[in-house]
């Protein structure tokens, strides 16, 4: 298939969801993807493949070797991440910070949250990752019929999931700051 | 929590989101907040073997059942469900075609008003979901908020301080929060402006989607208006920005078209809106995507006093009953596509034209 706009051979294929018509499908050139995905910071914003087919400006071989990259909790790739959109657990964000900050910056044009904060939270990324990590002990505890073991395993569990941090803002975090963040958006 | 739910008795009514009240019910069908949420000691759906599904629905279940006051709430067990069911559910909004098509252990509680549904194991382990009839963003966030907070403190959800609520697909991270505003826009539509409007919004971080009858001749004129982005600004921010930026400029916008029409080409309009109730109150054959096509026109005829017989609460019922799952739910048996197209005919009539017995057109 040939790029929409050149004769180049189309190598991406974005859908556009903001179309008023619905799903639109874009056949382009690496070079047309890119001015495309470029020029208008809110067009393909929806499409997360759009933007991760974006990061492919990266050379071949940095690439090639972020895609080997794996999370050690659930053990899924960059590669996967990117073909399917959807990430593999919560620890993700931490393994693949850094290469998460171009995409989320694309998306939401920021990168920290603002807003609402659970009252009770896991102390950190570390034990959220040790939680989904002793859970699958428990299970091939159970699996094995080690009991004994699997019980203390949910001990552990419940102690972490009790653990209270104390709020870190307000409820509805509608500050003063965030009044004026308002202009940004309209 | 009841376990039993009786979707023939709940198709004979349209759910609380459509009974056609509430601010602006003219032009706005419903305003819904949802907002993403996951466990914090469970990966994401796409890594989850299927005991993790059972054992996150399970838990979710049990700790849902825990909260006091919540004993009206009806639990259903998707993956028992049968696909018509399923359909039924889509049709009334309250579960996902996601969470319909898709295997394994999964569920939706959701409250007997159908105002309030919790999703268990969609996209994320939790989607929280509030709809309100016409234009009611700030009740609706209210009301999501104060369930969120219920939840929290049965569930430890995963969250990282700097990226906030974490969800399987980045476009939903920090606040996990999606606002929609259900439009309807035919005087926009007829008078070829609408892509106009929505080029303009897709610069200020909303998408625009149309809702029914994409790919066919026919459509039903709705639009469904939403935040884009989720991270960096507050809960808040995101619901002022489509209750109170955006679709007000809409609804304006679609006022205007429908002045224009009434003023410039009456007789038309007039003309067009009286061919659609035609269609419906004499067919004897028709498909839902035709069926939404004139409704739409119905609809609008009735906002702008060309149509006085029929009233608008009918008309939405009318959308959503003739609808597969549903018309088959009211039908009490399933019904092969052209056995629905002429049922579907056979149910308008009897419900459009007025001063009609029933019997008599069957
Ligand atoms: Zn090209
Ligand atoms: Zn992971």
């Amino acid at each position: 298939m040939k790029c929409q706009y050149c004769e180049k051979p189309a190598t991406f294929h974005i859908t556009e969801l903001t179309e008023p018509t619905g799903p639109q499908v874009m056949h382009l050139c690496e070079e047309h993807a890119k001015t495309f995905l470029n020029k208008d910071p809110s067009s393909g914003v929806a499409s997360i493949a759009g933007v991760l087919a974006n990061q492919l400006g990266q050379s071949k071989e940095e690439l090639e070797e972020l895609d080997q990259k794996e999370c050690p909790v659930c053990g899924i790739s960059f590669f996967e991440f990117r073909n399917s959109g959807r990430l593999g657990c919560p620890y993700d964000y931490t393994h693949f910070e850094t290469d998460l900050q171009p995409l989320l910056r694309n998306v939401h044009d920021k990168l920290e949250h603002v807003g609402k904060r659970p009252k009770r939270a896991a102390a950190s990324a570390d034990s959220q990752a040790k939680m989904i990590q002793l859970r699958r002990e428990m299970e091939e505890a159970i699996e094995r019929e080690d009991y004994e073991r699997a019980s203390k395993i949910r001990d552990e569990l419940r102690s972490m999931e009790s653990v209270q941090t104390p709020g870190a803002g307000s409820d509805d975090g509608d500050t003063d700051d965030q009044q004026e963040q308002r202009g940004t958006l309209s | 929590m009841k376990r039993d739910t009786d979707f023939d008795a709940m198709a004979k009514a349209p759910g609380e989101w459509l009974r056609g009240t509430g601010s602006e019910s003219d032009i706005v069908i419903s305003s819904r907040i949802r907002l993403a949420r996951n466990l914090a000691d469970f990966p994401f759906i796409r890594r989850c073997t299927d005991e993790d599904r059972l054992s996150i629905e399970r838990t979710v279940r049990a700790r849902m059942e825990s909260i006091a006051g919540w004993d009206d709430i009806q639990y259903v067990d998707l993956e028992q469900l049968s696909d018509i069911d399923r359909l039924f559910l889509v049709e009334r909004q309250l579960i996902s075609r996601e969470i319909a098509d898709s295997d394994g252990a999964r569920a939706v509680a959701v409250h007997p008003s159908e105002r309030y549904s919790v999703m268990i194991n969609e996209e994320d382990h939790l989607r929280i979901q509030v709809m309100n009839s016409g234009l009611d963003l700030q009740s609706a966030w209210e009301s999501i908020n104060e369930l969120d907070d219920t939840l929290e403190g049965v569930i430890l959800y995963a969250f990282h301080p700097k990226y906030g609520y974490l969800t399987a697909c980045p476009t939903n991270v920090g606040t996990g929060l999606r606002v929609s505003v259900m439009l309807h826009l035919p005087a926009l539509v007829i008078t070829d402006q609408i892509e106009k409007v929505f080029r303009s919004m897709q610069k200020i971080n909303v998408t625009v989607r149309g809702l029914y009858g994409e790919g066919s001749q026919y459509t039903g004129d709705f639009y469904q208006v939403s935040n884009q982005i989720t991270l960096g600004h507050s809960e808040k921010e995101l619901v002022t920005l489509v209750g109170e930026d955006v679709v007000p400029r809409i609804i304006e916008y679609e006022r205007k078209a429908r002045a224009f029409l009434v003023d410039k080409s009456h007789e038309d309009l007039h003309d067009e809106v009286s061919r659609a109730l035609g269609i419906l109150s004499t067919a004897r054959k028709i498909s839902s995507d035709e069926t939404m096509h004139y409704l739409s026109k119905v609809r609008m005829g009735i906002s702008l006093g060309l149509i006085d017989d029929v009233e608008v609460g009918t008309v939405n019922k009318l959308f959503l009953q003739t609808q597969p799952a549903h018309l088959q739910k009211l039908y009490g048996r399933i019904l092969s596509s052209s056995d629905r197209h002429a049922e579907r005919a056979s149910y308008l009539q009897r419900h459009l034209i007025t001063g009609n017995g029933s019997s008599s057109l069957n």
